[in-house]
């Protein structure tokens, strides 16, 4: 570039002088040949300079072969060490393991424990008195291929003095759909409210809110498939719905439709606020069919009465999760508020059946409850919670075609569907993990569910987790 | 009816979101290669990190926000070496996004690129919070960084290989930058060489490595254990008969055990800025070791 540009100048550098010289001869002769030298030594100049100039285009070019051999060498070392992935090994699935034990004591009988207006299904109920190893639970998960991740929870616990091997979850969930798209299919905890999709030990608390145990039958799972949307905003958005089997309590329904019996909805929005809070606010619709919904195992030296329920039964959850930690690190101090409002409208019949024959009672009822919490980190290791449950009812229910042999009023009495005694429960706690894989908790509930005196619960409760690294969920 | 409404919003919301992002958006797991990042790529890049210099990388939980964020990523960079071990995963099965996932090329884990210290030889929950890739707090020594920025410059190569001569031309100024800067910290705090210091937590190990310093002992009796009052008496008495320059902290770790200790020995107790945004001056990385330097050397006055 500066070559040409060179040679120009000294051209007219060279030029210039000549028009400005009229002499004589001998001057002339003179001037010839100081020109002449000039020249010369312009020459030699530029000769100079073209060398130079050579020399730099030559390092120039060295210097570009060296960055691409430098390029090349980073690309050697990339493929060399992508297969080091880190995480968890190399092929096996994370496994994981958590032992929940409790000793618990109750001022009132747990085996006659209900809730009024509500009938009881699924897993309701309180822990077994005394001391217990209440659950184990044993998690696998792993990426299967590019294409999806699974993960399968086996839980063990004991009933009436036997062990019981219960699949609590297995899914799959797609990880390579476009467009924000995710399907998840298998059994898996339905997203019907906030804390129906938490594992027991990620609860807070040492045991289920009193609407979980009315409206969900202590926690609801089912086999079926979930397709969910997050939206591209900033703003946290997801929009989703589930294609229940329907087949277990609260869904209840004969479960042979090809895709399913049950359907729920829901939408969750949330952010963070300021560098120190975050929340996130969720809806849910569930509806289901219920053919023959029966009562758990609340009403325990009844088995041969029982009280079916048949109709349309939908369930309405809002919930808030409020999270508070200064400047967002949580490890000192944190603050977490949870609060869940439940509404169910039922339509349908009862049928009431005994070894004499059966009652028929025409039922239609709204149901509602709600709970909230806080949960307290004030220093390292050491939280504190407090919570207060309510429920309460406007069910419409009467006897019409009675063969049973019972009174109508003892019908109704015994289906634990009549109104007179809104359930509500305080509950505070406070616990102790040694690290983020041990946990103790000390819990007293003052219980309102039945009528009458109040049920002094205490429970101490520990949560040990073994193996793979826990996720942080929100 | 019902359930066609709502599949038709679904679809709609669907619809109306594709929106065209000029700029590669970049998502950092940690503020050091946010840092990074921002210098590489420049204009052709927006980058947002999951965590703040004052919130700890291991202690993260999955947040709606950042799970949004990270939906709408084209690179994904951090840590690795199980630093992001809580949240990292759940992350990335909650934000759909497949460009960012494991082995694709907007998946950046840099510590798969460099070699690691204080690999444990034994893998066990009762020795404290430990990784088996390696301590992952390698962004402390300037040469690993180097090293991180041709990883990364090459990656964004890749991924944007329309804009590949500005990240090489960026590169060449960091390496220029940085291959001037290393000399100058190391020639500065060569009267550091040989000294021994406290740690709180144990990631000052690539520093101490770098600048030649040792490790005496680490107020943490097992990585992530809070110190306990036993474990800090009996540093007490190791301080008195190996006496050391200073306790080292960073500026996110509890500063009551490191006074504690500096008050019964009299060896001072300094909070170091961990990473870029850690304290005002630390605005970039090459401030970062300016700062760290500067008062490591003034301890030596």
């Amino acid at each position: 570039m500066s070559n040409p540009i060179l040679r120009v100048a000294v051209a007219a550098a060279l030029a210039v002088p000549l028009s400005a010289f009229s002499a004589d001869n001998s001057e002339i002769a003179e001037l010839k040949q100081m020109f002449e030298q000039m020249k010369q030594q312009y020459e030699t100049r530029i000769s100079a300079l073209e060398a130079r100039i050579q020399q730099a285009e030559a390092k120039a070019q060295k210097a570009e072969n060296s960055a691409e051999s430098a390029n090349q060498a980073v690309a050697e070392v990339q493929t060399e060490t992508t297969n080091q992935r880190s995480g968890d090994n190399l092929f096996n699935p994370a496994i994981s393991m958590v032992v929940q034990g409790s000793a618990t004591n109750y001022s009132r009988d747990p085996e006659a424990w209900s809730l009024q207006g509500f009938q009881l299904g699924g897993e309701s109920g309180l822990k077994p008195e005394g001391l217990s190893l209440t659950e184990t639970e044993l998690t696998v998960s792993s990426n299967v291929d590019d294409w999806f991740f699974a993960q399968a929870t086996i839980g063990l616990h004991e009933e009436d003095g036997s062990t019981e091997i219960d699949v609590e979850e297995a899914f799959v969930d797609s990880l390579n759909l476009p467009a924000g798209l995710g399907l998840r299919f298998g059994r898996f905890f339905t997203e019907t409210g906030y804390i129906n999709t938490k594992h027991t030990h990620a609860w807070g608390f040492a045991d289920a809110p009193l609407t979980s145990q009315a409206f969900l039958g202590h926690q609801y799972r089912d086999d079926g498939i979930r397709l969910s949307w997050l939206a591209p905003t900033d703003t946290f958005l997801e929009l989703g719905m589930e294609a229940l089997r329907g087949e277990r309590f609260p869904a209840g329904g004969h479960g042979d439709q090809f895709l399913g019996d049950a359907q729920n909805y829901f939408v969750r929005i949330g952010r963070d606020v300021g560098l120190s809070h975050s929340f996130r606010l969720g809806i849910s619709h569930l509806q289901t069919d219920p053919q023959d919904r029966q009562g758990g195992h609340a009403h325990a030296g009844h088995a041969d009465e029982t009280f079916s329920f048949a109709g349309d039964s939908d369930l309405t959850i809002a919930d808030l999760i409020w999270k508070w930690a200064p400047n967002g690190d949580g490890r000192r101090q944190n603050f977490t508020f949870q609060a869940e409002y439940f509404h169910r409208d039922e339509d349908g019949d009862v049928t009431f059946t005994n070894d004499t024959g059966t009652a028929l009672l025409p039922y239609d009822g709204t149901q509602e409850g709600f709970y909230a919490q806080g949960i307290y980190q004030f220093m390292p290791r050491w939280r504190v919670g407090l919570r207060y449950d309510r429920l309460w009812t406007d069910n419409d229910l009467r006897v019409t075609a009675n063969s049973s042999g019972e009174g109508d009023d003892d019908v109704l009495d015994e289906s634990g569907l009549t109104d007179g005694h809104d359930p509500y429960r305080w509950t505070l706690m406070a616990d102790y993990s040694h690290s983020e894989f041990s946990l103790f908790r000390l819990q007293f509930s003052k219980d309102r569910s039945r009528p009458n005196e109040s049920d002094e619960q205490v429970q101490l409760q520990y949560i040990m987790t073994l193996g793979a690294h826990g996720a942080h969920k929100y | 009816m019902h359930r066609k409404a709502t599949l038709l919003l679904l679809i709609g919301l669907m619809l109306c979101s594709f929106s065209v992002h000029a700029k590669l958006s970049v998502f950092t797991c940690e503020p050091e290669w946010k840092a990074l990042a921002e210098q590489i790529g420049g204009d052709q890049v927006s980058v947002f990190s999951a965590t703040t210099a004052q919130q700890d990388p291991h202690h993260i939980q999955a947040r709606p926000s950042l799970i949004a964020k990270l939906r709408r990523a084209d690179l994904l960079v951090c840590t690795g070496a199980e630093l992001e071990a809580g949240w990292l995963p759940l992350l990335l099965r909650r934000a759909r996004n497949a460009k960012v996932q494991p082995g694709r090329e907007g998946h950046l884990m840099v510590a798969d690129h460099l070699s690691l210290m204080e690999k444990p030889t034994r893998l066990d929950r009762s020795e404290g919070d430990v990784h088996a890739q390696g301590n992952p707090h390698f962004h402390l020594d300037p040469r690993r960084v180097l090293k991180a920025a041709e990883v990364l410059a090459a990656r964004l190569t890749r991924i944007d290989a329309e804009n590949s001569k500005s990240y090489q031309e960026r590169l060449a100024g960091f390496q220029q930058q940085w291959n001037e800067a290393i000399p100058r910290w190391e020639a500065s705090a060569a009267s550091l060489h040989g000294k021994s210091v406290v740690v709180h937590h144990r990631e000052w190990i690539y520093l101490l490595d770098w600048l030649g310093m040792k490790r005496l002992a680490a107020l943490e009796p097992k990585p992530g254990v809070p110190p306990s009052a036993g474990h800090l008496v009996g540093l007490q008495s190791a301080l008195k008969e190996n006496p050391a320059l200073a306790i080292i902290r960073a500026m996110k770790d509890d500063s009551g055990p490191s006074e504690w200790l500096a008050k019964r020995t009299g060896v001072p107790a300094v909070s170091l800025p961990y990473t870029v945004g850690s304290t005002e001056h630390a605005d970039s990385l090459q401030a970062l070791f300016d700062e760290i330097v500067k008062q490591l050397v003034e301890l030596k006055k």
